[in-house]
């Protein structure tokens, strides 16, 4: 038996460190992993939820979420190319053209 | 007392990967360890009696997506991360108000619950959630055929290459 509270707790942090990493690294392929960490995080909650309510719900919603992340990834590692095609660089900070 | 066991060890090797994905420079070293992160959870989601999830996470995540990221890594040959000083404000604010927001969670989740997971007690193999899938959630599952269309026509157009006519022909072009 292990409690809830554990699994709350590390899919907390698995959150905590995508955001960590959103905000302190500067290429867009690790940022645009950071956000795959944080749905990762969020699908160990559902699982552990779901197993503590008996509901399986919550592992068909994993998978919804599963399928979201496929096609984000598909379009954000597109338009990451599209980045670096104009302008020749993967760091975030370089690519400010909407920055005042 | 077997499961606790299991899921502290997949638990910390779930962590240290989470925290070499921040300390990485290379982005290919911060993929193979998103890699770990999430094998590891497979495991995590297998204590818990969710199958069905567990292969998708293997396969889904560990799979395609993060074989899409290393393809994309090599594509765009990206060498590792030049440091460039974001605002003192981030450093000064945002940091302890992450660890701030992390320990209230923490404290949170562990003084408000009380119960316990029994491992194995909800059954998630295929068969069960391939018959909640085609009856109660038919309706969904059917509307992310669509959105899975909508991203691979989005990534073509995006990732594809530009058109050609609209390049001078005189002028070569870099990634031509």
């Amino acid at each position: 038996m292990v409690p809830l509270s554990y699994y709350l707790v590390l899919s907390a942090f698995l959150f905590a460190c995508g955001v960590a990493g959103f905000l302190l690294k500067r290429n867009i392929i690790t940022i645009f992993m950071s956000i795959e960490l944080m749905l990762n995080g969020v699908n160990l909650s559902f699982v552990a939820f779901a197993a503590q309510w008996g509901n399986l719900s919550g592992q068909i919603f994993v998978f919804f979420v599963m399928v979201v992340a496929a096609a984000e990834a598909a379009v954000g590692l597109a338009i990451i190319i599209a980045v670096y095609r104009t302008r020749d660089t993967l760091n975030v900070d370089r690519v400010n053209l909407l920055k005042l | 007392m077997v499961h606790l066991i299991l899921f502290l060890v997949f638990g910390a090797v779930c962590v240290a990967g989470a925290i070499n994905l921040i300390l990485q420079t290379h982005p290919i070293q911060s993929a193979l360890s998103l890699i770990v992160v999430m094998a590891s959870l497979a495991a995590e989601y297998l204590l818990l009696g969710a199958e069905f999830v567990a292969a998708v996470q293997v396969i889904v995540y560990a799979g395609a997506i993060m074989v899409l990221f290393v393809f994309v890594i090599m594509l765009l040959n990206a060498g590792t991360e030049e440091v460039t000083h974001g605002s003192k404000i981030a450093e000064f604010i945002g940091l302890p108000s992450l660890l701030l927001l992390g320990v209230l969670m923490v404290w949170a989740v562990t003084h408000h619950s009380t119960t316990s997971v029994a491992a194995g007690s909800l059954y998630g193999d295929p068969k069960t959630i391939g018959r909640l899938l085609f009856n109660q959630y038919l309706l969904p599952f059917e509307v992310t055929s669509i959105l899975i269309l909508i991203a691979i026509m989005g990534a073509v157009v995006l990732a594809g290459r530009p058109e050609m006519s609209n390049i001078q022909a005189d002028t070569p072009r870099k990634d031509a």
